[in-house]
């Protein structure tokens, strides 16, 4: 209790105490000294870029309180889309690696994204793709044919277009009718596991980055080689998509995630081998039809 | 006579003074204004066209040299101009017609997709820099872009010189090299002004879409074939 009149003597704080003894019950705030103590061990251990590795329960929370405030702009604005482009150099490296080498049990959406989804690395994926498909095959029919003496070397700009088209529909279209069935069962069925719109974009747009250097081994013209390392990247990208979207599945209906699964899977394989035959085509198909027309003028050469 | 009365009241002594009525008074009550030069200097209704032109080309050519030698300078910076990038551009796409124009296959590039591939390549890089937080503004940026692509113009001619004088294998190595140093020096020039503007945990993500961008147009460039 205050024994001075004067308001600006500094009064003892007995009230709480006061308080408390005539309410045990009360609810009473304390500050922990738990985060000092470790932002001083932080900083006295130096500054470390990668912290969201040796901390994880820390991030996640920080991940959390992050997520609350994310997606709080409207979607008209800049800002809304700036949420999508908060990664740095070292998360890109780290989601292209863990889609590149799929792990039994890793989920690619809560290892990596981690309520972050991206929209940088989808983006640029699906554009490197699209270049790398079209600039190899025309790489590749250049070498195949540099012998024959018929052949006129074109650019074949208009293969970007189409590879353009293919690759980005494939990108953007099928996340968006995984995502719309998903929804659609999760009002049939409770599911622990739902994935946002922008995290299976995510996916598959980084799923897509083992076909990079797939589609560059493909200019050596064996064909051997070139379907080998088509199958490799597809069973790669495959399983990190099979492994993701299990955990969303597996509550189901079993001939609905059998169907759900083989459709994804075959989309895959559809994209790979599409693109395979269409920008990478052997030359033995070509050089039979080549053949035709010269044996019939062979052959009434030869009977005169 | 000095008395108190007479110090408040100090003009009590002009109380009989007066001005006779047919004495005129006349004067100027204008305010003389200095020679306005400052109006001189804003107005430039007045120079020759000559005059308006050469200052637009010396700025373009100014900028032209900054992409020369790319030092940390601010002057592409400050006094962005779009005018660089189109003479750019269209010359480019100018050069790069003529090419398997006979054929009915898939040729080369068509203007209008040189076109589309730089703007709305430059386009979509500026809004990846800025979303990422970058501080340039968005004409600023197209500025930077399009004027690096003065390098790889400068090789377009050059690999049209040399389709002319030697063919073959030769020939094309002669190419491929000019090619390739010219896409170096015109991502470095680049990089130069764009990565200065962002946190240094994405630089990577800032200058890879631009090396993508010039390799693209470089390659538009090597296959390039009459």
């Amino acid at each position: 209790m205050a024994s001075n009149n004067d308001p600006f003597q500094f009064q003892e704080f007995e009230e709480a105490e006061n308080l408390l003894e005539t309410n045990r019950d009360a609810v009473t705030v304390s500050i922990e000294e738990e985060d000092q103590k470790s932002k001083s061990q932080r900083s006295a251990g130096g500054f470390s870029p990668d912290f969201t590795d040796e901390d994880p329960l820390r991030t996640d929370d920080k991940a959390e309180l992050l997520g609350g405030q994310k997606k709080s702009a409207p979607f008209w604005t800049f800002e809304y889309y700036q949420t999508f482009f908060d990664v740095e150099t070292h998360h890109v490296k780290e989601r292209i690696i863990g889609s590149m080498l799929p792990w039994p049990g890793k989920n690619f959406i809560q290892v990596y994204l981690r309520k972050n989804p991206d929209l940088y690395g989808p983006f640029w994926i699906c554009t490197t793709l699209v270049f790398a498909i079209a600039i190899s095959g025309n790489l590749s029919r250049f070498l195949q044919y540099s012998g024959s003496s018929n052949y006129k070397y074109t650019p074949e700009f208009g293969k970007v277009t189409i590879a353009a088209t293919v690759i980005f529909s494939y990108a953007w279209l099928v996340p968006l009718g995984l995502w719309g069935f998903l929804l659609w069962r999760n009002n049939k069925i409770l599911n622990l596991v739902s994935y946002s719109f922008m995290e299976i974009v995510c996916v598959y747009g980084y799923s897509l980055s083992i076909y990079i250097p797939a589609v560059v081994l493909c200019i050596i013209s064996y064909e051997w080689l070139r379907w080998c390392s088509i199958v490799v990247a597809l069973c790669l990208s495959g399983s990190v998509l099979v492994m993701t979207f299990w955990p969303a599945l597996r509550d189901d209906h079993p001939r609905v995630v059998m169907a759900v699964v083989s459709a994804i899977v075959l989309l895959n394989v559809l994209l790979a081998v599409g693109c395979k035959t269409y920008f990478f085509s052997s030359p033995e198909i070509d050089s039979q039809v080549k053949s035709s027309p010269k044996t019939e003028v062979v052959k009434p050469t030869s009977s005169t | 006579m000095a008395s108190p009365e007479d110090a408040s009241r100090p003009f009590a002594g002009f109380s009989d003074v007066s001005i006779p009525e047919d004495i005129p008074v006349e004067g100027d009550i204008s305010v003389p204004v200095p020679p306005s030069a400052r109006d001189d200097e804003l107005s430039t209704l007045d120079e020759p066209v000559k005059e308006t032109v050469l200052r637009d080309l010396r700025a373009v050519g100014k900028k032209f040299v900054h992409v020369l030698y790319p030092k940390r300078s601010s002057v592409l910076l400050r006094d962005w101009d779009l005018w660089g990038p189109l003479l750019l551009c269209v010359t480019l796409a100018l050069l790069l017609q003529g090419g398997a124009a006979d054929s009915n296959e898939q040729g080369g590039p068509q203007f209008a997709e040189v076109f589309v591939v730089v703007w709305f390549g430059s386009i979509v890089i500026t809004l990846n820099s800025k979303l990422l937080g970058g501080t340039l503004s968005f004409f600023q940026s197209l500025c930077v872009l399009g004027y690096c692509i003065m390098p790889l113009t400068v090789a377009m001619a050059v690999c049209r010189v040399v389709l002319f004088a030697i063919s073959g294998k030769a020939g094309f190595i002669v190419r491929l090299v000019v090619v390739t140093a010219s896409f170096g020096w015109s991502t470095f020039a680049s990089t130069a002004f764009l990565s200065d503007s962002q946190p240094s945990n994405r630089k990577a993500l800032v200058v890879y879409p631009v090396f993508l961008f010039y390799f693209v147009i470089g390659w538009m460039i090597l296959t390039f074939s009459p």
